[in-house]
Formats: C-alpha cells, sequence, structure tokens
C-alpha cells in the first residue's frame, strides 16, 4: 500500500479538473482505510464503512473502486479485469477511471501489477506477495438466503450459527445430486468467519487459501468491507462425503492449449460450432507468446473469435 | 451452574426436576403476561397449561423457553450432564444452544418453524447440521426415519413443506425438533390449525412420541380434550395468575377454582 | 395383615362457585382399612357417595380433609397430599382402577389399549401384547376387533376391554364400578373368577357391585354408606 507516501504529494497528482488524487477525499479514504484495517484484523468479518456516490451506477463495481481509491499511490501499477477479460466494457471503463483521477501505470500483465481490481474471477497466474486483489461484491452477507434479518444475521455471525450454510449445500445434494453451487460458493476464513467469496467461480476458491497476496472485498450497495489478509486459511464448506470439488473440462483452450485454467465456451455460429477458451485473457497470450505453446486453433481462427 | 442446588427448595424424590421454575414474571401491563409463576417438571413429564385466550398462556411459554426475559423470578434447567444451569443467567449464545439441540419449540403455525422453501430433509437435518452433523448420507437416513416415525411418505423428502398439508407440515416440525433427541420440548396450542381426524392422529403420535422418547414436555392449549390426553398436570391460568395446578384428571374432573370450574363447564360435549 | 388402603376421616365437600356458591358435603369423616387379598363392596343407595369415594381412593377427586394412605412398608403413600407425579406412579404401579366407562383414544387398537398399563409397568411389547390376548380371549372379545379401535364397540364390549385393562397388570389395589353392569351371565362369571384370582394373589379390591349374585360372590365385607 503505497497510498500514504502519496497523500502529501496529492494535490500536485495528475488529478484533472481539480478532482483529488483517486477521485475521492483524504478524509473519506481515510475512513474507507480504518474500515480496511479492521476488516484485515478480522479476517472476513463485514465491517460497515461510509460509503460515497461513485460516478458509476451500483452494480458495476462501485465497493471495489472505493476500496481501490483508498489503498492505491501513484508508484502502483494497476490491472482491472471483469470474467478474467482486461478488455471488457467494465475493465476498460475502471482502468480509464483511475488512469484519469491517478496517473498510474496499467497493466494487463497479473505479474506486473500491484493492485488488481476483479469482478468475478482471481487471475489464474499466481499472485505474490506485496499485491493486492480487489473484489467487486454484490451480496456480501453469506447468510442472506435463508435469513432475511439483518440484525439476525449479524448475530448468527458473532455466535457462530453456521448450520444453515449446510443446509444450502444439502439441497443442493438432494436436488441435483451433487453440489450444484458454482459461483459465490461460501467459504470459511480463518476458521471463524463465514464468508460470501463473491460471484467468483468456486474453481477460484483454492486461490484464495494461504495466498500471499492481500485480498480485499468492497460491496458499494451494501456498503460492507472485508478481508482475508495474506497467508490465511480459506476453507470451502462441504460434506465429509460429498467433499469440495471445483470444474474441471473434457477440453482444453483452443487457444492456447491450457488444460488447467477456468474456460469460457464461445459459440461461434448458427451451426452449434464452439470454442473453449481461457476466461483469463492474459494468462492465455501469455502462454502463446512464450516459446513452445502453439495455438491449438489456428491462428485465423483465434483472431475471428478474438475481433 | 450459578446457582448451587441446595438453595432449591425441592421435593424429597430420588429424581431432579429437569427444570425449575420460580416467582417467574413476565407482565406487560398489570394482568397482562404471567405472574409469580413455579414450578418443577420432572423427566418424563408433560405440563399443560391452559386458559382463555389473553390469559398469558402463550407469554410463559415464551420466557419458559428462554425466548423472552422475565422481569424477575428464576429458570433453572439441569442439562444432561447434572449440571444446573440458571438459563436467563447464560449468555446468550447458551440459550440460543439449548434451543438448538436440548430443547425443542414447536410452534401453533408451522411456517414460523419451519424453513418452508428448503426440503423436507433439510428441514429435518438442520439442527443435525447446526450441531456439527457433516455426513450428507447420514442426514438422509435420519431424515427417512424421522419421516417414517411422524408418518409421511418417504418419498415426499426432497419436496418443501409448502407443498404439505396442515397436519403433515405440522408433523414435519415435530421431527424437526426431535431429531436432536431434545430433553425438553415447549409445544404452544400443537394442534390449533387442524381438523379434528388430523388432530387425532397427530394427538397419538405426539403421545407415543412422548412416552417412548421420555420427553418433558410443556404443551400450552386451550383445548381441554387434548389437555386430558397429553398432560400429566394442568395448569390453569387467568389473567395472568396461575389459579389452579395439579393432576389432570383431577383438575378437569374435580376442579376447585371458580375459573377452573366455570371452564371446564363451558366445554360442550360432541 | 397388612392395610393396602387405609382411609383417615375422609371428609370430602364440593363447591359449586358458579351455581351460587352452593356446597355440599358428600362424604363425611370416613375412614376404614382394606387388607391384602380382601375385596370390600360399597354398600349404599344412589347418591350415597360410592363413586366419590372411589374417585377419591383414585385421587381423581381432590380431598380436603382427611388420608387416604395406599400401599405398603416404604411405598406407602397419602394421596390426599402427594404430589402428582407420586400419584401417576402410584397409578402405574400399584392402583388399578375399572370405571364404568371406557375412555377411548382415537386411533387406538384395543389390544394397545389393553397392553398398554403393563407396559406402563416396564414389560416387554411382546410379553404385554401375549398377554393382553389371552385375556380378551377369556372376556370372549372375536379376535378380529384385536386391532380396531374400541370406539365403535358396543356398551358391553367396552366394559370387557375396560376390564382386560384394569386387570392385565395384576396391581395390588384395584378400584372397581360396576365392573358387571352391562354383561351377560357367561362374561359375569369371567369377571367374578378375574376378581377371585386377583384376591388370591393379594389384591385388595374395592367395588361396587349392583348385581347381588356378583356382590355375594366376591365381598368379603361391605361398607355401610348411607
Amino acid at each position: 500500500m503505497n497510498a500514504d507516501r502519496h497523500e502529501h504529494v496529492s494535490s500536485e497528482a495528475a488529478s484533472p479538473e481539480g478532482y483529488n488524487f483517486a477521485y475521492l477525499d483524504e478524509q473519506t479514504k481515510r475512513m474507507l482505510r480504518r474500515a480496511l484495517l479492521k476488516a484485515v484484523a478480522v479476517p472476513g468479518y463485514q465491517v460497515p464503512f461510509g460509503g460515497r456516490e461513485m460516478p458509476l451506477p451500483y452494480g458495476w463495481g462501485t465497493g471495489g473502486i472505493q476500496v481501490t481509491a483508498a489503498v492505491i499511490g501513484s508508484d502502483d501499477v494497476l490491472k482491472v479485469i471483469d470474467q478474467g477479460a482486461d478488455d471488457t466494457t467494465n475493465a476498460v471503463s475502471i482502468r480509464r477511471f483511475f488512469v484519469t483521477t491517478t496517473g498510474v501505470d496499467t497493466t494487463e500483465k497479473t505479474c506486473d501489477a500491484t493492485v488488481i481490481q476483479t469482478r468475478h474471477r482471481i487471475p489464474e497466474t499466481p499472485l505474490s506477495e506485496g499485491q493486492i486483489l480487489v473484489y467487486q461484491v454484490p451480496i456480501p452477507e453469506p447468510l442472506r438466503f435463508i435469513e432475511p434479518s439483518e440484525t439476525e444475521t449479524r448475530k448468527m455471525h458473532a455466535l457462530q450459527e453456521y448450520g444453515v450454510m449446510h443446509v444450502k449445500l444439502y439441497e443442493d445434494i438432494a436436488h441435483f445430486g451433487h453440489i450444484a453451487t458454482a459461483y459465490a460458493y461460501p467459504v470459511k476464513v480463518n476458521g471463524r468467519y463465514v464468508m460470501d467469496p463473491s460471484p467468483i467461480p468456486k474453481f477460484d476458491n483454492p486461490k484464495m487459501h494461504q495466498s500471499p497476496a492481500l485480498q480485499l472485498f468492497g460491496a458499494g450497495r451494501e456498503k460492507r468491507i472485508y478481508a482475508v489478509p495474506p497467508f490465511t486459511d480459506v476453507e470451502s464448506l462441504d460434506f465429509e462425503d460429498y467433499p469440495f470439488e471445483i470444474q474441471s473440462w473434457d477440453h482444453h483452450c483452443d487457444i492456447c492449449g491450457a488444460s488447467e485454467s477456468f474456460l469460457d465456451e464461445v459459440v461461434t455460429d448458427d451451426q452449434g460450432g464452439r470454442l473453449f477458451v481461457c476466461s483469463d485473457t492474459d494468462y492465455c497470450r501469455t502462454r502463446v507468446e512464450a516459446e513452445g505453446v502453439q495455438a491449438v486453433a489456428s491462428p485465423a481462427k483465434t483472431q475471428e473469435v478474438l475481433s | 451452574m450459578n446457582q448451587p442446588a441446595q438453595t432449591i427448595e425441592r421435593t424429597p424424590a430420588t429424581e431432579q426436576p429437569v427444570l425449575s421454575v420460580r416467582n417467574l414474571t413476565k407482565l406487560y401491563a398489570p394482568s397482562k403476561g404471567c405472574h409469580d409463576v413455579s414450578f418443577d417438571l420432572h423427566p418424563g413429564e408433560v405440563l399443560g397449561i391452559v386458559g382463555e385466550s389473553g390469559s398469558g398462556k402463550t407469554t410463559l411459554l415464551k420466557t419458559l423457553s428462554a425466548r423472552l426475559a422475565p422481569d424477575r423470578g428464576e429458570l433453572l434447567y439441569l442439562n444432561s450432564e447434572q449440571q444446573l444451569m440458571d438459563v436467563y443467567q447464560l449468555p446468550e449464545f447458551r440459550r440460543r444452544q439449548l434451543l438448538r439441540s436440548d430443547w425443542g419449540v414447536v410452534h401453533q403455525h408451522p411456517q414460523d418453524g419451519l424453513r418452508m422453501r428448503v426440503s423436507a430433509g433439510a428441514n429435518i437435518g438442520e439442527r443435525l447440521m447446526a450441531v456439527g452433523d457433516r455426513h450428507y448420507q447420514q442426514l438422509r437416513q435420519r431424515g427417512l426415519g424421522w419421516l417414517k416415525a411422524v408418518e409421511i411418505d418417504e418419498d415426499r423428502i426432497d419436496d418443501n413443506p409448502s407443498t404439505f398439508s396442515g397436519g403433515m407440515q405440522q408433523r414435519l416440525q415435530i421431527a424437526r425438533n426431535l431429531v436432536t433427541h431434545p430433553r425438553l420440548v415447549f409445544m404452544d396450542e400443537p394442534t390449533g390449525g387442524l381438523d379434528v381426524s388430523v388432530q387425532a392422529r397427530l394427538l397419538d403420535l405426539l403421545r407415543n412420541l412422548v412416552m417412548d422418547m421420555n420427553l418433558s414436555v410443556v404443551i400450552v392449549t386451550h383445548d381441554l380434550a387434548v389437555a386430558r390426553l397429553l398432560s400429566h398436570r394442568l395448569m390453569v391460568m387467568r389473567r395472568g395468575e396461575v389459579v389452579e395446578q395439579g393432576l389432570t384428571d383431577q383438575i378437569l374432573d374435580d376442579p376447585q377454582h371458580p375459573y377452573t370450574q366455570l371452564l371446564v363447564s363451558s366445554v360442550l360435549a360432541p | 395383615m397388612t392395610a393396602m388402603i387405609d382411609v383417615q376421616n375422609l371428609t370430602k365437600t364440593f363447591t359449586l362457585h358458579n351455581q351460587g356458591g352452593v356446597s355440599f358435603t358428600v362424604l363425611d369423616n370416613v375412614s376404614f382399612q382394606v387388607n391384602a387379598g380382601e375385596c370390600v363392596a360399597l354398600h349404599g343407595n344412589s347418591g350415597s357417595g360410592k363413586s366419590t369415594l372411589m374417585r377419591s381412593l383414585y385421587a381423581n377427586y381432590k380431598v380436603h380433609s382427611g388420608q387416604i394412605w395406599l400401599g405398603s412398608g416404604d411405598e406407602r403413600i397419602n394421596i390426599a397430599v402427594a404430589e402428582p407425579r407420586d400419584i401417576l406412579r402410584l397409578r402405574d404401579q400399584t392402583i388399578g382402577y375399572v370405571s364404568q366407562f371406557l375412555r377411548v383414544i382415537p386411533r387406538v387398537s384395543t389390544l394397545d389399549v389393553v397392553m398398554e398399563p403393563l407396559r406402563r409397568k416396564g414389560v416387554g411389547r411382546e410379553q404385554a401384547s401375549a398377554a393382553a390376548k389371552a385375556l380378551l380371549e377369556r372376556l370372549n372379545i372375536p379376535e378380529r376387533l384385536w386391532s380396531l379401535s374400541p370406539s365403535t364397540f358396543s356398551g358391553g364390549e367396552q366394559q370387557r376391554v375396560n376390564i382386560a385393562r384394569g386387570f392385565i397388570a395384576k396391581l395390588p389395589i384395584l378400584l372397581l364400578d360396576e365392573p358387571t353392569a352391562s354383561l351377560d351371565a357367561a362374561n359375569r362369571q369371567v369377571v367374578i373368577e378375574l376378581i377371585t384370582e386377583a384376591k388370591a394373589n393379594g389384591a385388595a379390591i374395592v367395588g361396587i357391585f349392583h348385581d347381588d349374585d356378583v356382590r355375594s360372590d366376591v365381598a368379603d365385607r361391605l361398607i355401610d354408606m348411607t
């Protein structure tokens, strides 16, 4: 977190038309940082914060943006992804927002980024110490599906009354024969709080466990912040006879040939043609560029798909 | 736990009461609520609380079942390890723990006691999962066993209770409560909204479960026939006060208090 | 001889609060004992308090003054002041009551109704069932009725079910309220045999018998209620 160093220089930062560095005023950032410190100190606990109106609608990542704004400094390198891709509208808009308001360098390379804001994915490339992953969260409360009352869910967290979480998994097995929850799969953090990991695929759940990176979660509409500090246990809930499993595919990535990444299915024509490609565009490109990994699909076809 | 056993007045008996109630009072207004209620409940004993609407039965039941703090008085529970607990002196999480494991509450309206949007099997399994059961097949077997015990077709295990009849819902609620083998069960008008024919089946079922599991039960009802069938002892309430208590058939066949006499003589014979 | 029933200065008054508070005394200072193996018949006109006395002995009616000691030795308790659960235990272990009318529980089969007192004494299901079948057979209840609830039975059939229920547990104290009222001669004879056997087993019996023949067959003495 290089932010503190830059508070002093923020007035001279590249902010246009009199905006403060990273859009938010320093008092707001301070409030957010206090909430973040508390969230880091109590892993998985949802800390309320005074969410601000941001120049984009709720549901577009207002929580994540406020968290990023609170931790970013001028020598940070920012990466923004949406569903794994750097080039989707949401990712492009947010990246441009921070370039305009902070002047930071941006990258699409996971390993070069110091702050990564994400919606719905964790990058395939393993994160390292010193990196910060900021998640955009729509519904932070994992107990909400069964308990509409906020006072009651807070009490349930406080008293660790988590039996109902397994009711949900039980229902999955009863109706589908397996745990059908595929995203926002509930986890227990540091053996204490049950947490909604935001709508990442359960494929990504194991990456949270003992991750060397700092993971911050921001829910803008619900005005909640929570965190998983580096090297923290993150355990996906399951049954003894139905253990937690991640998705797998019969296919390899049609572009880079990867067999161990999260694949998106892309319909290519009206005749039922389809491709499977990595959802993480940076990971896919890096593999293609690297020596020895040749595209399985023809370059022409790839070009067709991506254009 | 907080209260040494010897300070509590007891009848000379080998068995300790599972619940000791002393001067329990919860008043919303004068004569509204329950006032100065004391009794002991022993293992396997079924206590009926009768009285007209507004007499304080439900308030008393809520207070007894650790869901409504009394203004004053003591509620002592002897757990299976023979530890005496002053229920309202316990931290809240211990009280809630009791309600999930050692105790059961059967509500008058099944929708208050069931999760209507999850399957019957999950409704039965929830208390087991809450106390740490993490084996799906075992949970399922327990669910099937309990459906059978409460006479619900085992095929219905994956159906939501919203598709059940009122009588089935009530039986499911009972199964959901009894699955952890509670020692103490509180029931609020369990046959209240049911047809007479459905009532009979439920009563018979309850009577057998209570006997087989040696449950201690406090049951609130305004139906004297239900009280006669299920309870060993009766407590008659009026305007928040217990006006008479004793052996069920003695209270019903030889009522002493003017109000009890009125209550008993007001029942229409079919 | 041990007195299984020891009634001392029993007084029973009814007060009808909702009918002008009128009060009348039905039993006035009654005292008597019944020994093990003895059958005593209550004698008196209708309204003389025979049923009230029976119900008081079963703790169905509340006793206001006097004492009713039931049982022997350490088991002896005064039901005038006993706790409900002690009375219930006494009813399971010591004292049986055959009333004139059967209180039917919906859906419970005749066999289960009859064996229940034995089950309550702690006897296993198999054994209790066998005993119940034997007794029902003896009282001429056809086997096809055993699995049915007695609610639809005739008065005489219900009374025999009630008698079977009363005698099955071989309790040391029996209260019989007109046990032969609606029975034919053959079944009346079975009941007389049952009473005689119970006496031989050492039961103390108090009964109300309208039938003079039955009374003279089973009763060792009379208690005059008039």
